[in-house]
């Protein structure tokens, strides 16, 4: 297998971040979301926007899907401006958004179905997907008959189906159980591997980036900005009581609480 | 036992204990269907009992009882005991008003759907219709029969008019609601898949608004069999708005009340029957099962 850095740096960009600002007008004064963000990812990354709540790691996500408008700056996907939602770049959200009146099987169809792909062809690729995520015993169950973890498996086979290149994913296993979470995990590693798509992953738990990521990106708060990138060397599959893997992870942890800390201190002494 | 045998030694168990357990299943529904059924009657039981010996003890001659309104509606249905005018004439008034009833809701709920679809998405179209349509909704429909007699003369047209009128609001309403509660989520779900613009309304729109709009027609067509009466009673010669007003000139009590629970079974009727739709077309929905 080819050492991962040398892919990184050959691969084409495929998503360009340049000079984002985001300033949300709040009751009591504008709101400094995101400040001017930085951020290239090559074909084939999988990336960790790794932050504590309000760092604006997921405006970042929502701004690069097309859902919000920066305030200033750009972004480009293989250089084309983003002006809106598009099937270029999938969605998982965290909550799943499946639609309700649709089976499994119809739900992983949608894509395809509504860009006019043939009806045999949309079955063949329903039927691909979902045997990827192991729903076939479940084709024609609705969301509400599904558990948490089936959902989101779902949710990834839309994507999947619907032949997206980069998939963004907005704390995707935050809502499952421990067990079913870390069973997920590793099924996407194995998805990436074999559709070598483009993932970039927001998510505030340094274990799960580390084990995820080629590169960690940690954002802090109060404005949100990028503060460093991490490359994440380690081999896969990893090991998570590897020393190597708990060194890097205390390093993420130590810089990432520096600020949580920092910020607290503040607005303790702002109080008194 | 058989079922406990099923639970406690699944393997062995299983095969045996199947068919039993579905009985038992089947035999306890039932049962529970039963029980549904007495209840609900208990009520109506009580008010006919309550009705009869009303009117024994008042002695009235106003009111028939329940006895001579059976009598009325036997007659009236199949005829061989008064052999007057209404004798087994019921199925030509139900069947005039049934279709007076479903024209004026089919026609507001053809105007009412994807009109509400528009209002609930585009906030131009609201801009426009919705301070129109607020100021018309307050006024009862009853008092638009005069305007209607003039606009669609005396008779039938004037009758589906007023139906379609009381059941065009609560099914618009609710639909503009339903489009408006649609989780912003779906739509961004949409998005990101492809589906966009117009497509959206089929694809988005209309399914995730489906239970508030089964619930604008439930209102919708009670309301329809509500105005088919007042709708019924000028100028028209057959329908059971008609059949009442006619047992009102001629003091035929036994008359008006045959109407009243005809359109009151009918009524109920129809309301299961968009009841059994709702629940067929929101089966991905179980909060939605009525």
């Amino acid at each position: 297998m080819p050492d991962p850095s040398v892919v990184r740096e050959t691969a084409p960009v495929i998503l360009q971040v340049i000079g984002l600002n985001k300033v949300y007008e709040a009751s009591n004064g504008p709101v400094e979301a995101l400040r001017s963000v930085d951020l290239t990812v090559r074909k084939g990354e999988f990336i960790c926007l790794l932050g504590a709540s309000g760092c604006g790691k997921s405006t970042l996500l929502r701004i690069i899907a097309g859902f919000e408008q920066a305030t200033q700056g750009e972004v480009a996907v293989y250089g084309r401006d983003v002006k809106g939602p598009g099937p270029d770049r999938g969605m998982v959200f965290q909550d799943y958004a499946l639609f309700p009146w649709l089976t499994v099987r119809d739900n992983i169809g949608f894509g395809p179905s509504h860009r006019r792909v043939a009806p045999s062809e949309v079955a063949k690729l329903t039927d691909r997907f979902m045997a990827m995520v192991g729903l076939t015993a479940f084709a024609d169950r609705y969301p509400h008959q599904l558990s948490g973890g089936m959902k989101q498996r779902v949710a990834i086979a839309r994507v999947l189906a619907n032949d997206a290149d980069i998939l963004l994913m907005d704390e995707p296993f935050g809502a499952l159980d421990a067990l079913t979470r870390s069973a997920l995990q590793e099924e996407l590693i194995e998805i990436w591997r074999t559709t070598k798509l483009t993932v970039i992953f927001v998510t505030h738990s340094v274990e799960e980036a580390v084990l995820l990521a080629d590169r960690v990106v940690v954002m802090s708060s109060s404005p949100g900005r990028i503060d460093r990138q991490a490359e994440i060397n380690l081999p896969r599959p990893r090991d998570v009581a590897s020393a190597e893997f708990n060194a890097l992870r205390r390093e993420i942890t130590q810089q990432l609480t520096s600020h949580v800390g920092g910020r607290r201190l503040v607005t303790a002494t702002a109080d008194s | 036992m058989s079922l406990e045998s099923a639970v406690t030694n699944p393997d062995v168990g299983r095969a045996a204990a199947a068919k039993p357990v579905a009985a038992r299943i089947g035999a306890r529904k039932l049962r529970a269907k039963l029980r549904a059924v007495l209840l609900a009657a208990i009520v109506p039981i009580g008010l006919l009992l309550l009705w009869d010996v009303m009117v024994r003890w008042t002695g009235t001659r106003l009111i028939p009882s329940p006895w001579g309104v059976a009598l009325m509606m036997w007659d009236f249905a199949f005829g061989g005991i008064y052999d007057d005018a209404y004798s087994g004439s019921l199925p030509i008034h139900f069947w005039k008003s049934v279709q007076r009833v479903y024209g004026g809701f089919f026609l507001a709920a053809l105007a009412g759907i994807p009109l509400g679809l528009m209002l609930g998405r585009i906030p131009l179209l609201r801009a426009m219709l919705d301070p129109t349509l607020s100021l018309l909704r307050p006024i009862p429909v009853t008092a638009w029969l005069p305007l209607s007699m003039i606009f669609f003369g005396l008779g039938p047209k004037s009758a589906v008019f007023l139906v379609f009128l009381g059941a065009f609001y609560p099914i618009l309403l609710n639909t503009v609601f339903g489009v408006k509660s649609v989780d912003v989520r779906l739509f961004e779900a949409a998005g990101m898949l492809g589906c966009s613009g117009p497509q959206l309304f089929r694809a988005v729109v209309l399914p995730a608004s489906l239970p508030s709009i089964f619930n604008g027609l439930r209102l919708g067509a009670s309301f329809a069999w509500i105005l088919i009466v007042v709708g019924e009673m000028t100028g028209v010669p057959e329908g059971l708005g008609a059949v009442i007003m006619d047992g009102r000139t001629l003091s035929r009590t036994d008359l008006v009340i045959t109407g009243m629970i005809i359109i009151g079974v009918t009524g109920f009727v129809s309301d299961r029957l968009l009841v059994l739709l709702s629940n067929h077309f929101l089966r991905w929905s179980p909060q939605h099962h009525a």
